[in-house]
């Protein structure tokens, strides 16, 4: 079984073994000095040129969707998750109406009875609620509200396979983790 | 709507961040340049020395405001176009426990707690899986069920069938 024949990337953009350093080693620890490319070029060995090259490649075929910090959450303002059961004939009006507020940055189709899910971003908890309340009042549907209460997982980045047969490797960065 | 619990405020104190960070924080949400001194050119832009620059991200690093920098690959785009979002019903007594196990399996991007909303909602952890295909990503969450043994109460997989908005963070209403 082999699912390289369906994978995308390998269609449209060969992965060097270069992209895939790039992709899977500099998740964390990218250098804070003047010349950060030209360290992870000294690294593996290429110019900084072709590092900051093949980034730009990746970034403009969407594999890569930037190079910077990734933030903790609620470090800058608060966010929840809230989930809604939408009958399927108001599905496009109701996620039409939750798009409209700019506090919603991310929402999700799922196949499920609760099928909308959206996360809403604000200074203060405040204006979180005003934003949950406005869409139950103007949609008449229940908003569950999730907010997270403790988060459970160290980010270290995420381990990209480039052979799905793989997964005793995944087995043993599990152990490591 | 209830208000968010005090609980979060004790487990994630806020660390002092002011005016300059956030402002760092903003110009660099959407990506370091990819030219050979991005810090010094981040700290043009700013009114900055460079230095101060890699100075405040790495305090920011320390305190954890910022958890880590470097690539931020696209997963979707990487060929991991399954998405589940794994809900699980845990023992209150065990959610620490178990949360921590389930959170340090590699294939698990995401692992919160959260509250319930009985009777319609009884999932207190959850824990996103990523993969190629849904039976990669039912053969990991498998793995989740066996973890949990006896202590699942009941569990559902909620695929992402359309991404309906994705926008970046956003840091005031005004942004």
């Amino acid at each position: 079984m082999t699912h390289r024949n369906h994978d995308p990337i390998n269609e449209t953009l060969a992965m060097s073994e270069l992209d895939k350093q790039l992709l899977n080693e500099f998740q964390r620890d990218f250098p804070l000095t003047s010349t950060p490319y030209a360290d992870i070029a000294a690294r593996i060995g290429v110019t900084e040129q072709e590092v900051i090259a093949r980034l730009r490649q990746l970034r403009a075929a969407g594999v890569v969707g930037r190079v910077g910090a990734v933030i903790r959450p609620h470090s800058i303002g608060t966010s929840v998750l809230a989930a809604m059961a939408v009958p399927a004939a108001r599905l496009e009006q109701v996620a039409a109406l939750v798009n409209g507020y700019p506090e919603v940055n991310h929402n999700y189709e799922r196949e499920h009875r609760y099928n909308l899910w959206f996360v809403v971003t604000a200074a203060d908890q405040d204006d979180i609620d005003a934003v949950l309340n406005d869409i139950q009042r103007r949609t008449g549907i229940r908003v569950l509200a999730l907010p997270m209460l403790e988060s459970y997982h160290i980010d270290v980045g995420f381990k990209l396979h480039w052979e799905p047969d793989d997964r005793d490797i995944g087995e043993i960065n599990a152990n490591h983790q | 709507m209830q208000a968010l619990p005090k609980i979060i405020n004790d487990i994630f104190p806020s660390p002092p961040i002011d005016e300059t960070d956030r402002r760092l924080i903003a110009a660099t949400q959407s990506g370091l340049p990819l030219t050979p001194r991005p810090y010094h050119t981040v700290a043009e832009q700013l009114g900055l020395k460079a230095e101060e620059v890699m100075a405040r991200m790495q305090r920011l690093l320390a305190v954890g405001v910022i958890r880590r920098i470097g690539v931020v690959p696209n997963h979707y785009a990487l060929g991991y176009r399954a998405n589940g979002m794994s809900v699980w019903n845990v023992p209150d007594d065990k959610v620490v426990e178990y949360g921590q196990k389930i959170g340090a399996l590699d294939f698990v991007s995401h692992c919160y707690q959260r509250p319930r909303h009985l009777p319609d909602w009884p999932y207190n952890l959850f824990a996103m899986v990523h993969g190629r295909t849904r039976d990669e990503v039912e053969e990991k969450v498998s793995r989740i069920a066996r973890l949990l043994g006896r202590h699942s109460r009941g569990h559902a997989v909620l695929y992402s069938t359309r991404i309906l908005k994705k926008t970046g963070l956003r840091l005031s209403k005004n942004s």
